[in-house]
This record gives structure tokens, C-alpha cells and sequence, in this order.
């Protein structure tokens, strides 16, 4: 939940009794989050069979169940190596779109000065348009800075892809803060950078946990930046992973099954845990 | 701070009179040194965002109409400067034009069955009820994987012989098996099923999102009033739902029009290069990068890129105006 939601929103009705619903209520439901899951739970469970049990019965259940597959991907593939890639590019690329995000979203809620809808404009102007329009001419770009086969190349462009959004949510979300808290602060001597830094910071947490798991997420999940930035396998990601073993090892549908599953599980897990903040975090923003 | 500002303007103690304003924080007399501090913090804290902003997405996007002037596989500086040729060869090539068409079906297809979907089951996991946090996790759980991960995924599903296969021959529809994603008549509806799969959980997120914004009070007092469960969600969600609603359709507008990663695992290289399921992203990647017709290349990313910007401008100017103005508690239909 966030503050600025918390601020419109009616107040939360949690004491209201959860009832079971219907009957008809959990055979819809049922049927979505089969639809939703069953392609999912098909490839973990595929990677338990053999690529011969496979063939022979397409949609049937793993007899016996194998563990080699998976044993096989994390022990011999370089499935860790690009693991590893992965998490270091996501991660910068998360650091960088919250620290430059904040930073940008503060002046533009919390300064007046001329030119600031300009400037705002100026990076939503990134919204309109699809940032993979320019990624031919951005890797030329990263050649020419000598940055091709290099972590920078894939997490520079991506803070950059990134900013609009993160401005976009962030800036009604600072704006929020009351402005008798920034008097406050001026009353006992902090300067706006102070103001930022003590309170801003900590009250908009849930906002900046918000545009970090975007940003980790897309980051995480990006392919065509990676694919044409990245030639040296070192350096691969985890969906560079993934496709090289598929095209790769095209007959070991078992062993393609078992890293693929490998490959999204990080995912979920994340996601798992980041689904309430996710939502709470759009809340704000759908608003508008 | 303070201290220093009081050596050089002797006048202005803590103890100067404020004259009845609040408590000075701003001093008339330091009010110059103030304002330059002001405009060192904006332009401190915001120059490292426009700088990667500007080197990243601009300067890419400007070079790449430079570039699209010119005849040039990308070694040295370009010189065999060709004008609109490039534009020109593009919309002559009959696979380009066939990738424009692709992604047609994409955007106008994913508009017209994922809201649909989304609006279903976004009000179905709305409703009250036990389990409903478990419903919702599944859902989304499409929408979380890579793209890669979920193309090479459906490739395995939907290969010659495989999972879909058996399964619609158990269930007596052997008839309707077709080579999903070889068929050049057919690649592009699987395609466009898998998108479906996939992207249908970031419409549900966003109107679940917008759906918690509804006042309870104001369903609640209509359902009191007699009105039924369809009349509430026709007559007050749905219309407060409208700006969501409107904000998703422009993304999912977007998304389709430089979708790439799904369509580049998924389908066959050849079955792409015969435009059967090329979308310009897959069409620009495909001849810029791989066969180095860097010229070439760049104007189909500067098509790309003016497609979508008229489209996004179109889209804001006439449909999400009123929601960048407005207030969501206003009646929009």
C-alpha cells in the first residue's frame, strides 16, 4: 500500500468477514489459473522425464521420475555462469534507475522553477515511443565507446529505457509528501537535500521498491539488448542461456525442458514475494 | 551555512525581525546565493538522469535517422548517401510490408481479446473470497517469465507431434492439428495466442490495480439500492474503470508494435524471413544487424519509430487526454 493510495483510498476494509465464495466463483478461478499455469507446470515436469519418454507420450507424467536433467544443467551447462551475469546486470540496472529516478523525480515534484514541465514532458517522451526503435543505431553507438562485451553496455541503455516510467510513478508519489513536513524540516535547519535524504527517502520506500522491482524485473527478462551487445558468451544472461541451449541441444528436449525451468524459476520466486507491492505500487500510478 | 551567510551580511542575525512572517528560512538579503544553491541542486540532481537519458535514447534515435540516409554494412563512416532510398526499398519489399500486416494483427488482435479477458477475470478476482491472493498469483505467473523462457516453452508445446498435438488427438480433434508455428498461413494466430498468454496478466494487474481504487461506498450503496451484481459493475466499476483501462491499451499498444523476443524464439528463421511471422523489430534485427545492412536497417527503425509515435500521439491527444486531466471519479462514458 502505498502513501499517496493511502491518502485517497476509503479506509482498508480488512475487518470485514473473508467469505467463501460461490461455487461458480472457484470454477472460473479454477479454469484461469489453470490455463495461466499448466504450460508452466507442463516444462518442470517435463524436465523430470527423459527426452525418449517424451517422445513417446507428449502429454503424459514423468515414469519414472529422472533427476539427471536438472543435475546435468546445474552441474555441467553454464547455467550458474549466467546466473551469476544476470543478477550483476540487474542489479546495477536496478541501483541506477532508483538513484537517477529519485534524484530527477524530487526536482521535478518539490522544485519550482521555469522550465519544470518542460523537463518533465521531456522524459515522458520517452513513453511514446518504443525504446527498441533505436537499438540498432545505440549498439553502433556502444562500439564506438568500446563498450560492446561489457556489463555497461547492457545496463547504461536500460536505466536509460527505464527513466520515463520511473519518473512517472515517482514524481505524484513525492509530490504527496505534505508540505508541512518539508517546512518542518527547514524549521530545524535541514536543507532540501536533507528533507531528501531523512525523510523523503524513508516515507517513499514502498514507491522505490516499486520501479526497483520493475526495473529488476525487466532487466532480468531482457533479451534483444543483451543479444546484440553481448557477442561474448562469458557474459551472457540467463535468456541468452536459455536460447543458446535450446538451439543448441535441439534433440534433448529433456534437457532443454529442465533448464528453461531452471531458467524462470528465479522469477517466480522473486515474483512471489513481490506481488502485493507490485499492485500496491500501481495503484498510484493508474490513478494518474 | 547559516553562520557563513551571517558573516558576510552583518545585518541579518537569527534574531532579525521576520516582520510577522513565519519563521525566516530564507533571508531577503541571501536571497541571491539561495537561489543559485536552488538551481545547483536541480541541476545536480537531475543532469546525471538527462545525460543517460539523452545518450541513450535520443542520440541513438537521432543517429539512426543519419544513418538511414545512407548506403553503408557498417564499417568506417557512411558516404554512399542515398537519400530516401532506404524507405523506399522497404515499403517495396513485400516481407516488410508483410511484417507491417503481423503487426496489425497484433496490436488490434491483443486490444480486442486480451481486454475482454482482463476485464473478466479482473473483476472475478475482485469479488471476495477465500484463496483469492493464491488466484491472483497464478495468474500474473505467465507475465513475470521472460519472453525467451515462455517462447522456447510454447516451441516445445506446440511442436510437430508434441504436447498439443496428442492432446487434441486424445480429445478427438486430430483433424484440426497444424503445423503451429511452420504453416505460413497459421504462425501468425499461434503467435498472436502465445502474445495472449503471455501479456494477459499485465492487463489484470493494472485493472486489479485500478479496481482497488473503487469506492466501496458507492458499490455497496447501489447494490443496497437494489441494483444487481451485473448493473454495479456495468453502471459504476466499469466507468471508473476507464482511464486504467485506456492507460493499458496505450501500452499494450506500444508493446505490440516493437514486440521482438517472443516471435524471434518462437518461430522458424525461414518461416520469418518469408514475412509469415516477421513483425518490424524481428524484420530491422533480422536485416540491420544480422545481415549488416546498417543503412537499410536504421530506416526501418526510424518506420518503426515514427509509427509509434503517431500512433502514441494520436492515442494521447484524443483518448488519454482527459485522464492525464482529470479525476477518475468523474463520469467518462
Amino acid at each position: 500500500m502505498t502513501v499517496a493510495a493511502n491518502a485517497v483510498l476509503p479506509p482498508p476494509s480488512k475487518r470485514r468477514p473473508v467469505s467463501w465464495g460461490n461455487p461458480l466463483t472457484y470454477a472460473l478461478a479454477l479454469a484461469v489459473a489453470a490455463v495461466s499455469i499448466a504450460p508452466v507446470v507442463y516444462v518442470i515436469v517435463g524436465g523430470f522425464r527423459t527426452t525418449p519418454q517424451i517422445v513417446a507420450n507428449p502429454a503424459g507424467l514423468p515414469d519414472p521420475w529422472v533427476f539427471d536433467n536438472y543435475a546435468r544443467v546445474l552441474t555441467q551447462s553454464d547455467f550458474w555462469g549466467q546466473a551469476f551475469n544476470s543478477a550483476v546486470i540487474a542489479l546495477g540496472t536496478t541501483l541506477g534507475v532508483v538513484v537517477l529516478g529519485v534524484c530527477a523525480a524530487f526536482v521535478l515534484a518539490r522544485y519550482t522553477f521555469r522550465g519544470r514541465e518542460a523537463l518533465y514532458t521531456f522524459f515522458t517522451l520517452g513513453l511514446l515511443f518504443p525504446a527498441g526503435a533505436a537499438i540498432l543505431p545505440l549498439y553502433l553507438m556502444l562500439r564506438d565507446l568500446n563498450l560492446i562485451n561489457s556489463y555497461y553496455a547492457v545496463i547504461l541503455p536500460q536505466i536509460a529505457f527505464a527513466l520515463p516510467l520511473t519518473i512517472v510513478i515517482l514524481r505524484p508519489f513525492l509530490a504527496a509528501i505534505p508540505r508541512e513536513l518539508e517546512d518542518a524540516a527547514a524549521i530545524d535547519g535541514t536543507g532540501r537535500l536533507g528533507f531528501l535524504w531523512l525523510i523523503v527517502l524513508p516515507l517513499s520506500r514502498p514507491a522505490l521498491v516499486t520501479v526497483g522491482i520493475l526495473a529488476f524485473v525487466a532487466s532480468w527478462n531482457a533479451f534483444l539488448l543483451p543479444l546484440l551487445v553481448l557477442g561474448d558468451v562469458n557474459l551472457h544472461t540467463l535468456p541468452l542461456g536459455v536460447q543458446n541451449f535450446s538451439s543448441q541441444y535441439t534433440s534433448d528436449t529433456a534437457g532443454i525442458l529442465a533448464f528453461t525451468s531452471l531458467a524462470m524459476l528465479p522469477a517466480l520466486l522473486f515474483f512471489t514475494f513481490a506481488e502485493k507491492q507490485i499492485v500496491g505500487g500501481l495503484q498510484g500510478a493508474v490513478k494518474g | 551555512m547559516t553562520s557563513t551567510n551571517s558573516t558576510l551580511n552583518p545585518a541579518g542575525g537569527a534574531s532579525a525581525p521576520p516582520a510577522g512572517l513565519r519563521p525566516a528560512r530564507r533571508r531577503p538579503s541571501s536571497r541571491g546565493a539561495e537561489n543559485r544553491r536552488k538551481w545547483y541542486e536541480i541541476i545536480g540532481l537531475t543532469t546525471p538522469a538527462v545525460i543517460v537519458y539523452v545518450m541513450f535514447v535520443l542520440v541513438p534515435m537521432g543517429f539512426a535517422v543519419y544513418y538511414s540516409l545512407f548506403r553503408w554494412r557498417g564499417v568506417g563512416p557512411p558516404t554512399d548517401f542515398v537519400g530516401f532510398d532506404n524507405y523506399v526499398l522497404a515499403f517495396e519489399d513485400p516481407i516488410f510490408l508483410d511484417a507491417l500486416r503481423n503487426n496489425a494483427i497484433i496490436v488490434v488482435g491483443s486490444l480486442l481479446i486480451q481486454g475482454p479477458i482482463a476485464l473478466g477475470v479482473a473483476l472475478l478476482l475482485n469479488r471476495r473470497f477465500r484463496g483469492r491472493t493464491v488466484f491472483r498469483l497464478l495468474v500474473f505467473v505467465p507475465y513475470v517469465l521472460a519472453e525467451v523462457t515462455v517462447g522456447i516453452m510454447w516451441k516445445l508445446i506446440l511442436t510437430d507431434g508434441g504436447t498439443v498435438d496428442a492432446l487434441m488427438r486424445s480429445l478427438g480433434l486430430g483433424g484440426l492439428v497444424q503445423a503451429w508455428l511452420a504453416d505460413l498461413d497459421v504462425v501468425i494466430w499461434t503467435l498472436l495466442f502465445v502474445l495472449t498468454w503471455k501479456y494477459v496478466g499485465f492487463a489484470i494487474i493494472l485493472l486489479l490495480a485500478g479496481l482497488s481504487n473503487v469506492p466501496h461506498e458507492l458499490t455497496e450503496a447501489a447494490a443496497i439500492d437494489g441494483a444487481s451484481w451485473w448493473q454495479v459493475q456495468r453502471h459504476i466499476t466499469l466507468p471508473l474503470l476507464g482511464p486504467t483501462i485506456r492507460i493499458w491499451m496505450f501500452l499494450s499498444m506500444i508493446g505490440s508494435l516493437q514486440v521482438f523476443d517472443v516471435i524471434w524464439v518462437t518461430s522458424v528463421s525461414s518461416v520469418r524471413s518469408l514475412g509469415a511471422s516477421a513483425t518490424m523489430a524481428t524484420y530491422m534485427v533480422d536485416n540491420g544487424f544480422f545481415a549488416r545492412l546498417w543503412g537499410y536497417g536504421n530506416a526501418v527503425a526510424v518506420i518503426l519509430f515514427v509509427i509509434s509515435f503517431v500512433a502514441a500521439l494520436l492515442f494521447q491527444r484524443f483518448l488519454l487526454r482527459r485522464d492525464i486531466q482529470g479525476a477518475i471519479t468523474r463520469r467518462v462514458n
